[in-house]
Order: C-alpha cells, then structure tokens, then sequence
C-alpha cells in the first residue's frame, strides 16, 4: 500500500536529496524535488538539465543524489532520460531486470521551456513511460538571472533590466503547461511547494499513468526574485492565491482547477516582496501593472470555463 | 569459419553486422548518405530480427543524448549519422567520452554545409578527431563491415570503455555495390560477447551520479586520466583484430601499409581513395619506381610512433587530405603525419595535396600526377609548392 500522504508518516521516509548540497539557502528547488521524491514508493532514476539543482548538487567527489542521476546537457533531459527509459524497457524484455522503476526528468525553465523545448516536446510525442517536472523559477538563475520565456512580464532581469526607456521583460509568458497538453499526453498538471499536498498527490497520480507526464512547478529563487531568504514557500503561497500560479491538471483532456482560492488576491500581493518588480510601482509603469493584473485575470476566468466546459468529457469512473 | 559472400553497398554491410551484433538500444535520426543504415536496421526491427528497442528521435542532438542516456542505464548502443547530424551532435561527442561510454556510431563520411553539399568528404569526422572518441576508418565495405564488428569489442572492452566512430566515405562506399565476404550471425554473436556493464544507472541498489561538476581542483585529473586510457586503445584494437582473424581470416593492424618497406616514395591516404591510389602504386613499381602507401585505420588515438617508424626510411611522402583544416597551413592528416615523424634527423620531405572535397573525384591520374612529383622531390630535394589543392579548376 502506497505510504499515506501525512506529515507524520512521510517524515519516517529517507530524503533522498541529502542536506550538505550547495543550492543557496532558502531556494525553491530543493524542497519541490524532496516532495518529489518523497511522493513516489517506487524507486526512481532522474535524469536533470544544467542549471542551478544539477550544478549544485552533484560536485566533485560529493553527490546529493541517493537515487541513480545523470546530468548530460543543458537542453537534452528529456531526451537523456528517453535513452535509459528505452534501455529499461529493453532490458525488462529480455528479462536481465524485474524491478518496477519510474522515471523523472528535472529542469529549470530555461532547459524546458527554451533550449530544451525541442528535446521535451520529442520524448513527449514519442510516448515515453516518463516524468517531466519543471521548477521554474522564472529565469536562467544558475547564469545570473537571464530572461528567459518564462520569466513573468515586466520582470526585471539581466537581459532585460528596467531601465529608464525598457521597464523589465515586455513580454507574457509562454504558456509550456498548456503547449504540453496540447501534445495529448496523459497528463499534465501545475503545482506550487506551498501546496505540498496537492503536489505530492499529483505526481503521485502522474506516476500510476503510463506514458509521459508534465509537471510545471514553481520554485521562488530569492537571488533572482530579490526577495527574502525565508520567503520561498510564501511566496509559492502567494502565487496560487493571486492566480498568478493556477493550481490545476489536464488528466486525458479533462481540466480540473485542484485549488482555488477562497479569496482571489490581487497580484500584487506576490509582486511587492520581490524586487524584480519594484520598478513596476512607479508611476509611469502603471499600465504594466494594469497589463500584468488584466491578464491573470484574463487567464483564471478562463481556466474556469476550460474546466466547466471539459467536465463532459470526463469519462464516468467504473464502479 | 562460415563465411557467405554477397554484393552488397557500404550501407547495407554495416547495417547487416548491426543486426549481427544485435545491441539493446539504439537511437537514430535521418541524413544523407547514413539514412539507409538506419533504414535497413528498422526493417530488422520491425520484423522481429533483432531485439533492439529503437528511439526514432526528433534530431541528431537527441540522439546522441538519448544513446548516452541508454549506454549509462547499462546496454549496448548504437547510431548512425552523417556530416550535419554529426555537427548537431558536438557538444554531446564530448559528453559521451568524458563519461566513458561504449557507444557505436557508424560515421558515413560526407561534406559539411555551406555550401549544402551531402557527398564524400571528410570533414564532418576531422572536425570530430579530437573529441575523445575512437575513430576506425574503412576504405570499402568489407572493411566498414569488420570495423563495425570490431568497434563493440574495442569500445567496451574493460580497460577502454570509450565511444568508437567507424567512418566510411559516403556514397563512394555507402552506396556502391562491392563483393564482400559476411560472418555467420553465431560467429560474430560469438565474438562481440554478452555486454558487461560498468556502474550502470538502472542498478537501484547501487545508485549512481552521472555527469558531476568538477571544478579546478579535479577536471585536470579526469582529462589526464582520459588521455591515459586513449595510450591504451592501440594495443587492444591490435587484440581484437587478432581475434577478428581468427574468425575471418582477414588481417587488421592500427594502420595498412602497401609496398612501403622498400619505397622511397609513398601516398598517405584515409579510406576509399587508397584503392584507386594502390592499383596506381603498382603502375609505378612496374615502371621501377619504388612507391608505396600507408592507410590509417586507427585515426583516433593516433598511432604516432608506429606511423613514424613505418615512413621514417621514404625520401618523399605526399599527405592527400579530404578536407582541409581553414586558417592552419596544412590538411588534419598532413599535421598528423608531420608530427610522427618531426623527432627523427632523417625524415622524408612532406607535402600535402587537398583532394576530393564535397564528392569530387578522385582520379588515377591525381595519384599520377602526385607521384611523378615525389619522385622529382626524391630525386632533386627540391619542393614547388608544399601544399595545394588537386582536381580543381584554376
Ligand atoms: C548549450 C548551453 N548553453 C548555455 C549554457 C549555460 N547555462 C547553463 S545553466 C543555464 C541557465 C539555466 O537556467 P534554468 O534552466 O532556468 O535553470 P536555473 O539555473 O534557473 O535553475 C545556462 C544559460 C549551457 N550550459 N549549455
Ligand atoms: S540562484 Fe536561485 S535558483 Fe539558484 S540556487 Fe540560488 S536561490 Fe536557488
Ligand atoms: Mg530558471
């Protein structure tokens, strides 16, 4: 029987990404891969693209990892991963392995939504019985804080700094959760740490699908961010409860908002604490901020019409 | 020794040697002249001759980092490209190196773009030489096939445990039909062996990390150690080729030599072009000019000192290239060839002659008209011009 979601049975499971590893303090990332893993009573091979999990927690003679882990590129964790989920099944055929074993890719949102898209979207159209997780902190942190096409409109990075003619990144974000529903895949679904719950149930469930899977979670990175150290799981917090980060998951086309919060806050409430926005709240950048509100507004309303509107297609559960 | 001979292109020969050594997994994506290896080995697939599970990926990027995926999860991989695929796949030739993994690939030798250009050429596998990868180069298809064969057993062999490119000239080979001699499929089961695996990622109980970084303090060692393993290659391509006579009665060594001991001037020539240049050589010898040939196989790791010591007695020799090396004086093979014989007093005099390139030609009258001026050089130890380009309008 599959180890119950508490807190009080979970905390006799093995962590199995080690304390000692050199993310900073207070980053998103190795909480979202500890619930992970901790989610999961199969053993599990991960592969992870380069970027700030992979580069700081495999180094030297030292490894994080108490599970198998490969790093190979920036942009080819998916593929990597389709290269040992084939040679598992390959050798599950001939009968050289017995074990049930599940398979999680991890990348930043710089080697999934951008350099890594191609390699993804591949293993996803080729039907690999695998895990994609994505935590995206918005930014090619692990470089020093690089736009990327996830990173949040009017975001103030370092390629695109707010300055006095530019105020930050002008554009939206590209929306991978839905591009990767849009592939058919079985299952896709968002998750936030501060919902640990609710994540930990997901990738559960991803994890009984076969076939490939995509989870996009978001992970506050605080040097990126600048906000505080001890603010990460608030601000994840902060994120579902203003829209920003809607928690919800396509299962075989059928959408399903998984929390909605009682009150919807204003965005700005998640913008204020972080200091990649702080230009946003002069005057004359008003209409971004106008932008920035109509269009997770504009997003929320219709996730919940997506919702109404697929719930027909829900195939009745057998009783 | 049951051999059966057939007339079969380049393509078909090694795609039939993969079915023969029936790996566990392997991921391919099209380009030309390589297409029809994979082409071949999925009919193979589909039919149920091989218990390959293949990979049909969306580029040769994902490829190569599907074949380092498969190869750390512990079995044995293969691949096939071509030129631009091979590019496409630079960044992983070093990761699957560096992590010391078996993996074959077939490199059907083609011209790198621009212009587009898909004919015979090597430039893509020149630009790849130093990448940390074993190269065997093949002048036609019973040697693409034996190379093919043998590159498992170099590859995985305990010592090594290092990626193996087996080259042959595109379409001059990939696609002409030659008479060739195969193994029975139990022989060369046989000879390639059940895959032993080295740390491999799908072991639970044993977890793994694969690709750590290493900062300063390390990354030196692990290159050094890499190069310590390369000094190695040599000496079991030499064991295995041993073994392959066994079962086919043909002779590998790390290079061919081809009435060299008693020449005094001699052609160095990679792969198709050799045959064309020994029935030339042997014109020569009939006309009392002792000429003769060296072919490299094992490119990578260069063999420099037994290269050296096999032309070190000529008084002329001519390096021909099949692609040049833009911005350095010389073709790759010629700086190659220099630096094996730089450390002796008496040493033949070098030119270098560019030829070939993007599937031109290569002629009995290049060979010709390359030894008659060898034998000038010979003669008079005087040299026009040191490098040039040959069968090209002016
Ligand atoms: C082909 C290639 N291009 C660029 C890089 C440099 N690089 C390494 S990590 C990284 C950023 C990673 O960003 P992301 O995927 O968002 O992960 P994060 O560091 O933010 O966790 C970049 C640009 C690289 N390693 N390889
Ligand atoms: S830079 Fe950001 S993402 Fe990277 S380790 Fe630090 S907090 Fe985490
Ligand atoms: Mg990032």
């Amino acid at each position: 029987m599959a180890t119950p979601l508490s807190l009080k049975e979970l905390s006799k499971k093995e962590l199995l990404l080690t304390a000692g590893h050199r993310m900073c303090s207070g980053c998103g990332a190795p909480p979202v891969v500890k619930m992970v893993l901790l989610a999961s009573d199969y053993p599990v091979v991960a592969s992870n693209a380069t970027g700030c999990l992979e580069v700081s927690t495999c180094i030297s003679e030292y490894t994080a990892w108490k599970i198998p882990w490969i790093h190979n590129a920036f942009e080819n964790a998916a593929a990597t991963l389709s290269g040992v989920e084939t040679m598992y099944r390959s050798l599950k055929k001939q009968g050289k392995i017995d074990k049930e074993i599940k398979f999680i890719a991890f990348g930043g949102d710089g080697g999934t939504y951008d350099i890594g898209f191609q390699s993804l979207s591949g293993a996803m159209e080729r039907g690999h019985d695998m895990l994609y997780i994505c935590y995206d902190n918005g930014a090619y942190m692990n470089t020093g804080i690089q736009r990327s096409s996830a990173t949040p409109l009017g975001a103030d990075t370092t390629t695109c700094p707010a300055g006095s003619v530019v105020p930050g990144k002008l554009q939206e974000r590209k929306d991978l959760t839905k591009i990767m529903a849009a592939h058919g895949i079985p299952y896709v679904a968002q998750a936030s740490p501060s919902h640990w719950s609710d994540l930990m149930k997901k990738v559960r469930k991803a994890l009984e699908i076969k076939g490939p899977k995509f989870m996009n979670i978001i992970s506050p990175c605080n040097r990126g961010w600048r906000s505080a150290a001890n603010d990460a799981i608030l601000l994840s917090r902060l994120a579902v409860e203003t829209c920003y980060w809607p928690l919800y998951e396509i299962e075989n086309g059928v959408t399903r908002v998984t929390v909605k919060p009682k009150e919807k806050k204003p965005l700005v409430d998640f913008l204020k604490p972080q200091g990649r926005f702080k230009h946003l709240f002069a005057p004359e950048n008003e209409w971004l901020l106008k932008k920035a509100q109509d269009d997770v507004n504009a997003y929320w309303e219709r996730l919940l019409k997506e919702e109404e509107f697929t719930k027909s297609e829900e195939v009745p559960k057998e009783q | 020794m049951g051999q059966k001979i057939v007339a079969v292109t380049g393509n078909e020969a090694v795609a039939n040697a993969l079915r023969q050594v029936n790996p566990d997994v392997s991921a391919a994506y099209p380009i030309t002249p390589a297409t029809d290896i994979m082409q071949r080995f999925t009919s193979f697939v589909s039919n149920g001759l091989v218990k390959t599970e293949m990979i049909l990926v969306e580029s040769e990027h994902s490829a190569m980092s599907a074949c380092i995926g498969a190869s750390a999860a512990g079995g044995r991989v293969m691949t096939a490209t071509a030129s631009q695929g091979l590019a496409l796949m630079w960044e992983l030739l070093f990761i699957a190196s560096g992590s010391r993994l078996p993996i074959v690939m077939a490199l059907v030798n083609r011209a790198l773009s621009a212009p587009l250009n898909i004919h015979g050429d090597h430039s893509d596998g020149m630009g790849a030489r130093d990448c940390g990868w074993i190269q065997l180069w093949s002048e036609n298809a019973q040697e693409a096939y034996d190379n093919t064969i043998q590159a498992f057993r170099i590859a995985e062999h305990m010592d090594i445990r290092l990626p193996v490119m087996t080259c042959m000239d595109g379409f001059i080979i990939s696609h002409s039909i030659e008479r060739i001699e195969y193994l029975d499929d139990y022989a060369v089961k046989n000879f390639v062996g059940e895959y032993k695996q080295l740390n491999p990622l799908l072991d639970i109980e044993h977890p793994v990390s694969y690709g750590p970084l290493i900062l300063p303090d390390y990354y030196m060692e692990f290159r050094r150690a890499h190069a310590e393993v390369m000094s190695k290659v040599p000496g079991v391509v030499l064991d295995v080729a041993k073994d392959f006579e066994k079962i086919s009665g043909r002779k590998y060594g790390l290079f061919e030599t081809y009435r060299l001991d008693d020449a005094e001037v001699g052609l160095v020539i990679l792969n198709s072009a050799a045959g064309t240049s020994k029935d030339v050589i042997d014109e020569f010898r009939n006309r009392g000019i002792k000429a003769g040939l060296l072919k490299p196989r094992l490119y990578r790791p260069f063999p420099y000192e037994e290269v050296g010591e096999a032309l070190k007695h000529l008084k002329a020799v001519c390096v021909l290239d099949r692609a040049d090396a833009f911005g350095a004086s010389y073709g790759p093979l010629f700086m190659d060839i220099a630096s094996s014989i730089y450390h002796y007093k008496n040493k033949p005099i070098l030119i270098n002659k560019i030829y070939g390139l993007g599937g031109r030609d290569y002629l009995p009258e290049h060979a010709e008209l390359v030894l008659n001026e060898l034998a000038e050089i010979a003669k008079t130890g005087k040299v026009k011009t040191f490098k040039e380009y040959i069968g090209v309008r002016e």
